[in-house]
This record gives structure tokens, C-alpha cells and sequence, in this order.
């Protein structure tokens, strides 16, 4: 891990609040953190505690209601729409719980769907090609996501979160979905990728032992970050 | 790339696709059809008299309209005294009486107008035997099974089958001249004057000379007849093409609209990984705006294959009341129309998709 360049995510005093018909509801009351490039942090908490919430504004699908966050020097409190469709393309990749791959594109597509919106257009260099022998992928490009098995789609789905070298990979309960053997795979494969190309991780779970994975664990509750550990 | 996303949109759900592209074809087949039709019963009918061989004509007014052909108004005398005017070689007055437009039945003077268009071609049958005798071109026999001797009622009169003819000679259904005159009311009287000139160079002065001679009445050369079969000289038809377009936009509108919106619908989840993805709301705009345009493209051709099959049905089963022409021109100008209509349909969806939030529209189950 290496943290030279000082934090690549910085986080003061943010709150989210929701609005539910006339009820205000806040998600975060108040989190600071700092994460420093090339660090893999495992983030854990009951549901409601704002683990996704803080997923989501970190990846830009949401703004903060108040507070500071910067992420790779940008501050995301101060962004227009069109600023976190930008960060979206770039900066961050996204590994969702239920994969979320796209049913109608094969999975070479939908990673080339990705980097085509990450405005690459041409063919992925070699390093990316090395990536997907050691997800195990490269001879499964070519089938849609229904005729891939979970722990596949999960493989494809970080593949195409990292196909942009984004600066940041939010994981939310990557092997949520999956049985112990993909999970362990998909956690391998993970690690793997943050010690290989330093690529920053934060990576929500449940799961203490996938939490172990991490450099470091941070517990939120209530909106709150409540230990770091 | 978005071409490729575009196209497996439509390849994941094929039959909506296909109903969709089947319910726009149907407007595209309406406009090409009626558009069709009075192209197609424009080219026959001025076909068919181009068949009679004249070369002007004189009706009883100066209308340019094809389709209401005058009354019985000119005195028959007039047939003879235009006759004598210099360098007309032949006068035929005829009687065209409308019985299921655009079908007419002409009163003939069947010497006249032998001599005036080298007569019939029969396929059965001969020339009148009587007054009572009709004959009829081979379309009309068609559509009414019709054979030599078989009688027939049309205006309120029996009529004897005489002779099948080829079509093409001025009418599909032909009867003596004074026995039209003589059911209309009308001895003595004629519709219309056909004349053969001398020399084709003598044309215009014959027309001028005519004009000068008969002032009210329409006196045209058959180049200019020609001319008046034009879809501007057809009352209310240009209005009533502009209502079915009108109708097929409506209506290609809609199904783009109701399609498309299903379609956002089904993919809100799809929407939202498009979203976290990066993808800007221009560019789900421009998605859902190909998806309705490449349907909007498969429903005119559709719509165009469709008009063919109109075209083969109208033939076969009322080859003489309707004639109907494929008019390449409207091709390009419906799917103008028709993709207009379907990116106009698409908007709501579109900005509806491009307006989703990113995070309900990724828990969307």
C-alpha cells in the first residue's frame, strides 16, 4: 500500500439525509475518513447503518446533503450532475452485490460497454487482457450473463469496474450472492488485484472474514463510523 | 458501441420489437396504399385515354378535374359542326356516365369510335348487337366473373354481355350512345367531343380555333388532358392524404410512445448500471431514440413490403373498380414522416430513462 500522495478519498463531517414524503431521514450523520491510495478497506456494518449510502456518494450516484468529500482531489459536495457522470466514467468502478451486468450484452460487451462510456474505444491493451486470464473470464466473453454461473458474472462484473483503471473500486457485498468457493475466489481475486496494481478497494461486507481481506476494517453504525480498526 | 447495445435491446425482447415494427407498418401501408391508388387510378385512367387516339378534346367546361367528368350538356349537333372546322380529320362524342366511381360507363357511337381508335380488341364476344348490348374490358369481366351473353344490371337497365375486350381504349365498360342518351334523359346530347387532326402540327391552331369558336366550354388539347391527371386536379384528395398521414403520425406516435415506454420500464434496472457506469443522460436519451428510430425504420420497410401485397391483393380481387401504383417518391417521404413520429413517441421515455436516479433505479427489482 502506498499512501505517498496523501489520501485519495477524504471524507469530513458528511451527512446524508433522504427525504420519505414529509420525513427527513438521515442516512449519515457526520463521517470522517481518510483512504489512501492503494488501500484496501473493508467496510462493516448491520444494514441501515449508511454503508451503501456512503458507497454512493463516494461513487458520485448521489450528492452529500452537507459536508466535505474529495475524492482524487475532487470535491464531490461542490459537483453538478454532469461532474459525477464524469467520476463515474473515470475515477470510480463499481462491483455490486447482485452483479448487475447488463442481461442483453454478452460479457465481453459488457465490459466493452464500460470502457466505450469511459470514452476508450479502442481494444483493451495487453495488461487488461493479463487481467482477464487471472479472472479467469477470457474464454467466457463470449456468453451473456444467464449462461454464466454466479461466481463468472462476479468475475466479468470486476472486469468491467476496472477496465477504465479507475482510481477507486467500490465493492458493495461483493460475494454477497456467492457460495464459499466463489466467494473465497472473488475475494483472491480482489486482494490479488489490489497488491498487483495498487488499485484502491473499499469493499462493503458483512462477513467478518471477508472483512480480513482488507488492510483495515472500519464498523459503521448509525450512520456513524464507529470503529477503525 | 451504442449501435451494438441499441440493437441487443431490441434482439432481447423480440416480440415487442416485432409488434412494434409490425404496428408502425401498418400507417406506412395506409399512406403508401391510398397514395397508391390515386396515382394508380390517375395512370389508368389517363392510360386509357391516351388509348382513344384523339388528339383534343372538348368538354363542357373548363374545369381541369378529372373526376367529375360534365354532365351530358353539349349538343350532338356540335360532333358534326366541329367536323367541318379545318384540319379536323374526325369529331366522337361520347356520354361517361359514373356508376361506382372511379368506374364510368361511356356511351359510344361504335363507328366513330373505331375509326377514331381502331376499334376493340376482343378476347370474347364481338361488336353491339343490339341496344341493350354492353361490352366490357377484361378487368371488369374478371372481377365480375362475367362471360359473352350473360346479362347484366347497371343503371337501373339489363344489359347483354356483347364482347370481353383488352383494356385500355378509353373505358372499361362501353354501350350504345343513344341508348345512354336515352336512360339519361339526355337524346341529343353529349359528355365529352374527341377529335383527330389532321397533322400533329395543326394541334394548337385546331385548339385555338375551338376555343375561339365555343366560348365557355373546355376545349384542350390531349397533351394538356394528359396533363390534368395530376393528383392537384382531384378534389379533396390532397386534404384527405394530408388526414391519413396526419392519422399515421398519430398513431406511429403513440406506438413508439407506448412501446418505448415499456421498454424504460423493463430496463430501469439496466438504465441504473448504465448510470453507474457513467453513462450521461444525453446518452440514454440517444439509446432510447435509435431503439425507436430503428423501429420506425423496420416499420417502413415493413409498411413498404405491405403495400406490395395491397398492391397484388387490389389487383386480384378488384382489378377494374381500383388500380393501384407503387410510388417509389412517398418511400423516403413516409419514412420521413414515420421516423419523425417515432422520435417524437420516444421523448417522454427518453428523458423519463434519462431522468431516473441512478440508486432507485439499481434497486429496481
Amino acid at each position: 500500500m502506498s499512501n505517498d500522495a496523501g489520501p485519495i478519498i477524504e471524507i469530513r463531517d458528511l451527512r446524508k439525509i433522504y427525504r420519505l414524503g414529509k420525513v427527513d431521514v438521515p442516512a449519515l450523520r457526520g463521517v470522517n475518513l481518510d483512504v489512501p491510495s492503494g488501500e484496501f478497506l473493508s467496510i462493516v456494518g448491520p444494514s441501515g447503518s449508511g454503508k451503501s449510502t456512503l458507497f454512493h456518494i463516494i461513487g458520485g450516484l448521489t450528492p452529500p446533503t452537507s459536508g466535505q468529500v474529495k475524492v482524487g482531489g475532487q470535491d464531490l459536495a461542490s459537483m453538478t450532475d454532469a461532474g459525477r457522470t464524469r467520476l463515474r466514467k473515470r475515477t470510480v468502478g463499481f462491483v455490486f452485490q447482485k452483479y448487475n451486468l447488463l442481461p442483453n450484452l454478452t460479457a465481453g460487451d459488457n465490459i466493452a460497454v464500460a470502457r466505450f462510456l469511459g470514452g476508450n474505444n479502442g481494444r483493451p491493451d495487453a495488461q487488461f487482457a493479463e487481467v482477464l486470464r487471472l479472472l479467469g473470464i477470457e474464454g467466457r466473453l463470449d456468453h451473456k450473463p444467464n449462461s454464466l454461473s454466479g461466481g463468472e458474472q462476479q468475475r466479468v462484473a470486476i472486469a468491467r469496474a476496472i477496465v477504465n483503471r479507475p482510481a477507486i473500486l467500490l465493492a458493495d457485498e461483493p460475494t454477497g450472492n456467492l457460495d464459499t468457493e466463489n466467494s473465497q475466489a472473488v475475494l483472491d481475486i480482489l486482494r490479488d488485484l489490489n497488491q498487483r496494481t495498487g488499485q484502491t478497494i473499499l469493499m462493503i461486507t458483512h462477513n467478518p472474514e471477508a472483512a480480513a481481506y482488507g488492510h483495515r476494517t472500519v464498523q459503521m453504525r448509525d450512520g456513524r463510523i464507529v470503529e477503525r480498526g | 458501441m451504442t449501435g451494438k447495445l441499441v440493437l441487443e435491446n431490441l434482439k432481447h425482447r423480440p416480440m415487442r420489437s416485432l409488434l412494434s415494427i409490425l404496428l408502425i407498418g401498418v400507417p406506412v401501408t395506409l399512406i403508401l396504399t391510398l397514395v397508391g391508388m390515386t396515382q394508380g387510378i390517375l395512370d389508368d385512367s389517363r392510360n386509357r385515354q391516351r388509348g382513344v387516339g384523339a388528339d383534343v378534346v372538348i368538354k363542357a367546361s373548363e374545369s381541369k378535374s378529372v373526376v367529375t367528368f360534365s354532365a351530358a350538356s353539349i349538343p350532338a349537333a356540335l360532333v358534326a359542326r366541329v367536323e367541318q372546322e379545318p384540319h379536323v380529320s374526325l369529331a366522337m362524342g361520347v356520354i361517361n356516365q359514373s356508376i361506382d366511381l372511379p368506374l364510368m360507363i361511356t356511351g359510344i357511337d361504335e363507328a366513330r369510335f373505331k375509326r377514331m381508335t381502331g376499334g376493340f380488341t376482343f378476347d370474347a364476344g364481338g361488336p353491339f348487337q343490339g341496344p341493350d348490348d354492353i361490352i366490357v374490358d377484361r378487368y371488369y369481366a374478371n372481377q365480375h366473373h362475367l362471360s359473352v351473353g350473360q346479362k347484366i344490371k347497371l343503371m337501373n337497365h339489363d344489359w347483354r354481355v356483347a364482347g370481353i375486350v383488352e383494356p385500355g381504349k378509353l373505358t372499361r365498360l362501353a354501350v350504345p350512345l343513344a341508348t345512354i342518351q336515352e336512360l339519361n334523359a339526355a337524346t341529343g346530347k353529349i359528355g365529352q367531343i374527341y377529335l383527330k387532326v389532321d397533322n400533329p402540327s395543326h394541334i394548337d391552331a385546331v385548339v385555338r380555333e375551338l376555343q375561339a369558336m365555343l366560348p365557355g366550354y373546355g376545349v384542350f388539347s390531349m397533351a394538356e388532358a394528359m396533363a390534368m391527371y395530376s393528383v392537384e386536379n382531384i378534389p379533396a384528395i390532397q386534404e384527405f392524404t394530408v388526414v391519413v398521414v396526419i392519422i399515421g403520425v398519430v398513431i406511429g406516435i403513440a406506438v413508439v410512445a407506448l412501446s418505448m415506454y415499456m421498454a424504460v420500464m423493463q430496463r430501469t434496472r439496466e438504465i441504473g448500471i448504465l448510470k453507474a457506469l457513467g453513462a450521461s443522460n444525453a446518452f440514454i436519451l440517444r439509446v432510447i431514440l435509435l431503439e425507436a428510430l430503428l423501429i420506425g425504420l423496420g416499420g417502413t420497410i415493413l409498411g413498404i413490403v405491405f403495400s406490395f401485397g395491397a398492391q397484388w391483393l387490389i389487383a386480384t380481387l378488384v382489378p377494374a373498380s381500383i388500380q393501384m401504383a407503387i410510388v417509389y417518391a412517398w418511400w423516403p417521404r413516409t419514412a420521413v414522416i414515420i421516423l419523425t413520429a417515432a422520435a417524437l413517441g420516444a421523448l417522454y421515455p427518453g428523458l423519463s430513462a434519462a431522468r431516473h436516479d441512478a440508486i432507485e433505479a439499481l434497486a429496481y427489482e
